[in-house]
């Protein structure tokens, strides 16, 4: 049993009359037809809530809500943050109703999904939260019957009192637990005493999605409600000059057609307010299918941009940013990417003496690979719901992070944040793309400027050229060998447009004593921004690809080589900021060679690669299978293993974790964004190919260590190795290296 | 604009839009049936999928007018209380993720059943081929379609 002072966040456990009703924690009523989520069978509402804190109330008939502080992407908050609470409360789950929690940073903390953070972080206040209240209900209940509060004890929702057998459910007490002080230290439960956390459920909100109610802001509908999109540059590079709207003022159902600008002159960009096209078109209308017609009429005139320069607030102070005129093309940005990588570098960790290892090698390989744009596409294109009046606005959109826009929305509308409301409705997929809500910003700009309530829709051709994309990548790697075929020097040089993708400290930097990193960027009017795993999710393939080629120079196995490797940052790490547990790192590949068997014969006509990765504060390791048939690309079977610490809904991870091997698979073999002077090549998925149902593995195997850790992150962590076991596994299979992403862009795109 | 009288999920709607507007904006815009999907909208991703007299067809490039005297069956309308066999697998193997894909994937799924009782992994790979989750769960569809299959036996 821990011991925990709950002064950490300590106003979400204020208590206050505007939460004890319950009243303004549901704000989805837009929503007809969707109820709050429910476990299992259905529950008998309650008629009276008691809250005990901002994460949780009791109905006097015992059932609790329990509201998930973060938005939901498809990476399960939604059910894995309540079970924390539940665990932590000792409630039945059958017993709990999940509610999405409005948007309140003065509630909670850090609501936002990204970075694979929301269980990492949310931990202790989620436990806390269950934990608190629980203990609330035992004073309650030791005040009520007079006994000590030592003496109670609880078990799924009931209070016992053994000496005088002594027994309530919850919500017996639960009004005069309302009413009782927050414990100022509250004890947790021992992890081995779990019983919700670290056990599967299912989905929450898995009955909705099976029958088609509304839950994306995309299905956002209200009474006098308009439908808006907008039009943007066609290029990178270009910016509005003028329309013509006379063609399509008269059009069937259109109501306005105006220009809005994102952001006033001279306003400070803070960290999340990447937008390229900051003046638009907006056409206002009655229905989608109106407004989608109006937008092929139009005539808008666009012209080049001249270079400028953009102040960004944020971590870190205040930065010039500058951004360059003219319009960009993929063949270019190779080509330029390929010589600032021969003279623009910079050293971000030297250990030992690489130049002179590398000038006294008998043998040096080198290697260069690189990776496109990517374009997220969520399934549910961009949009957001806005109703903006003289002194209130009011919006639904899918957004990953609203607390680092509404300062942006605040700023822009001229409007305090007492007088925004912002709900966070399921998201249609994120990836990162959602972090950027600059549409949550136009749609606000749009309703004020139309005087009505709008949903702003993008295309899916919007949302692919209107992209905030993976940037591209480039790196060159070397290795140098003595005489007697030792590997006595590594060097990484990376660089990207237009950022870096080096993690300089990561492994093999600690396992070898020549090492050298160095990185370069390019600027570039692209605008990027994260992407499932930023940076890693091209790094690891290109150094776990180096690294089974300098295996394969050793004569090694490479989960041998891995290994030792490993071990030597285990023993004696060369250099101290080394951010990875070497212990854990090895964990991952052992596992997975048990696992898939590494050691037993497959059949002739299959081939492995293996990869492993850690970032956001976890581990993965893959062994990936490749087989051609008739020249056809199998893909039989991938094995994972994954150190994330506890795995509170195991499950719900594996399924996580097969998303992240088929998404990698994906990309890697297929995914680019390519542009021609400025021009996105793909808009929609007809060009565009996705990895697809008989492209996916036909199985993919997860098995995860077991420890008593703290978690980390789920989502991110088993895409970026994915690209490496891929290549590695196609090496074995072709004796060809595979080193520009996408493996295979020439593939017939099938609808 | 025309009126256009359509029998969705087994009641007569009528509506009065042009004609060339697609089913999909037809379902969601007008008659706020939502639960079918744009990802799209040119027949590429099968978010729109709904059921033309049983058959799977995308929505999203259909234009309303084509529509005679089919019947149109769309995800609210699939079973009366979501327990068609094909939604009870879903939730059985926990299937989704965002769940903005699945369902067009359920309806899929569910003609892909009615013609085939007991498909092999290959015929579920065709017929689902042209549904895309960007989750990437298509293992666990995979699992549920064949789940769904044996309840229907
Ligand atoms: S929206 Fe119809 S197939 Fe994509
Ligand atoms: S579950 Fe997210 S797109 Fe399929």
């Amino acid at each position: 049993m821990t011991l925990i002072q709950t002064s950490f966040n300590r106003r979400s456990f204020l208590k206050t009359s505007a939460l004890a009703g319950g009243g303004i924690l549901i704000s989805f009523s837009w929503l007809a037809g969707c109820q709050p989520a429910v476990n299992e069978e259905l529950l008998t509402l309650p008629e009276e809530w008691y809250s005990l804190n901002g994460f949780l109330k009791i109905g006097e008939n015992g059932v609790v809500t329990i509201y998930c502080p973060n938005p939901e992407f498809g990476q399960g908050v939604k059910t894995s943050m309540p079970m924390i609470v539940a665990e932590e409360l000792d409630i039945d789950w059958k017993k709990v109703i999940v509610e999405q929690a409005p948007f309140n940073t003065e509630i909670y903390k850090r609501q936002l999904s990204g970075g694979s953070q929301s269980i990492r972080q949310g931990w202790s206040s989620l436990r806390m939260a269950g934990a608190s209240a629980r203990q609330m209900l035992k004073e309650a209940a030791a005040q009520a019957w007079g006994v000590p509060v030592e003496e109670i004890t609880t078990e799924e929702g009931m209070l016992f009192h053994k000496p005088t057998e002594k027994t309530a459910g919850y919500g017996e007490m639960a009004s005069a637990a309302a009413n009782i002080e927050v414990p100022k230290e509250v004890a947790l439960k021992d992890v081995k005493d779990f019983k919700i956390v670290g056990t599967s459920r299912k989905n929450v909100n898995g009955k909705d999605i099976v029958t088609g109610k509304p839950m994306f802001s995309m299905d956002y509908n209200k009474e006098g409600m308009l439908i808006a999109m907008i039009v943007h540059p066609p290029a990178f590079g270009k910016k509005f000059k003028s329309f013509d709207d006379a063609a399509v003022k008269s059009m069937p159902g259109i109501k306005d057609v105006f220009t809005i600008k994102l952001y006033n002159d001279s306003y400070e960009k803070s960290m999340f307010d990447t937008a390229t096209f900051t003046e638009l078109v907006a056409i206002v209308g009655n229905s989608t299918w109106e407004v989608m017609n109006a937008k092929k009429a139009i005539n808008v005139e666009w012209e080049d941009f001249d270079s400028y320069k953009e102040t960004w607030g944020g971590f870190g102070g205040t930065r010039q940013v500058d951004v360059p005129s003219g319009l960009e093309s993929s063949e270019d940005h190779y080509k330029e990417m390929e010589s600032y990588s021969n003279t623009s570098a910079k050293v971000a960790r030297k250990d030992g003496n690489p130049e002179e290892a590398f000038k006294n090698a008998a043998k040096i390989i080198e290697r260069t690979y690189s990776a496109p744009f990517l374009a997220h596409n969520t399934m549910e294109p961009m949009n957001c719901f806005a109703e903006v009046t003289d002194d209130h606005a009011q919006l639904a959109g899918p957004l990953q992070a609203p607390e680092f826009l509404e300062n942006t929305l605040s700023a822009r509308l001229g409007m305090p944040l007492d007088k925004i409301d912002i709900e966070m409705t399921r998201m249609g997929g994120g990836f990162g793309r959602r972090a950027y809500s600059h549409y949550m910003i136009e749609a606000a700009l749009i309703s004020q400027k139309a005087k009505a309530p709008v949903k702003l829709m993008y295309t899916r051709e919007d949302d692919m050229t209107y992209g905030i994309y993976r940037p591209t990548y480039h790196a060159k790697y070397r290795a140098a060998f003595d005489e007697n075929n030792n590997l006595t020097a590594f060097h990484v040089n990376a660089g990207g447009i237009p950022e870096s993708p080096l993690h300089a400290n990561r492994f093999p930097a600690g396992a070898i004593d020549n090492y050298l990193a160095e990185q370069w960027a390019i600027d570039s009017n692209i605008t990027i921004g994260a992407f499932r795993a930023p940076r890693s999710n091209f790094i690891a393939g290109a150094e776990q690809s180096f690294l089974d080629e300098i295996a394969e120079e050793l004569g090694k196995d490479p989960i041998d080589f891995r290994l030792e490797l490993l071990e030597r940052a285990i023993s004696n790490p060369v250099g101290e900021r080394n951010d990875y547990d070497a212990a854990r790192y090895a964990g991952v590949l052992e596992l997975v060679k048990e696992k898939s068997g590494w050691n037993k014969e497959t059949d002739a006509n299959i081939h492995r690669g293996v990869s492993a990765y850690f970032c956001h504060n976890s581990y993965a390791a893959h062994v990936l299978e490749v087989k051609f048939t008739n020249g056809k690309l199998e893909i039989p079977k991938v094995t994972t293993a994954i150190d994330c610490g506890i795995v509170v809904n195991p499950d719900a991870a594996a399924n996580m974790a097969q998303g992240a091997v088929v998404d990698g698979i994906g990309n890697a073999l297929f995914g680019q964004l390519s542009l021609k002077n400025g021009k996105p090549d793909q808009n929609n998925f007809d060009r565009y190919k996705m990895i697809r149902f008989s492209e996916a593995p036909k199985e993919i195997d997860v098995h995860f260590v077991k420890n008593e850790i703290d978690p980390t992150g789920m989502g991110e962590p088993p895409f970026p190795p994915v690209f490496g076991a891929v290549a590695n596994a196609l090496y074995k299979a072709t004796g060809k290296r595979h080193l520009n992403q996408p493996f295979f862009p020439d593939i017939e795109v099938l609808g | 604009m025309a009126v256009f009288n359509l029998n969705i999920n087994g009641k007569n709607r009528e509506i009065d839009v042009d004609p060339t507007t697609p089913l999909l904006w037809v379902l969601r815009d007008h008659l706020n049936l939502v639960g079918t999907k744009y990802g799209c909208g040119i027949a590429q991703c099968g978010a729109c999928t709904v059921h033309l007299d049983d058959v799977a067809v995308r929505s999203c490039m259909m234009p309303v007018s084509s529509i005679s005297n089919q019947k149109v069956t769309t995800i609210e309308g699939l079973s009366e209380n979501g327990d068609h066999p094909v939604q009870k697998a879903w939730l059985e193997v926990d299937t989704a993720q965002c769940g903005y894909c699945q369902t067009g994937q359920i309806m899929t799924a569910a003609a892909l059943l009615k013609k085939n009782s007991n498909p092999s992994d290959e015929q579920i790979e065709m017929a689902m081929n042209g549904n895309i989750c960007r989750c990437g769960t298509y293992l666990r569809i995979k699992e549920s379609v064949k789940k769904a299959a044996d309840m229907m036996k």
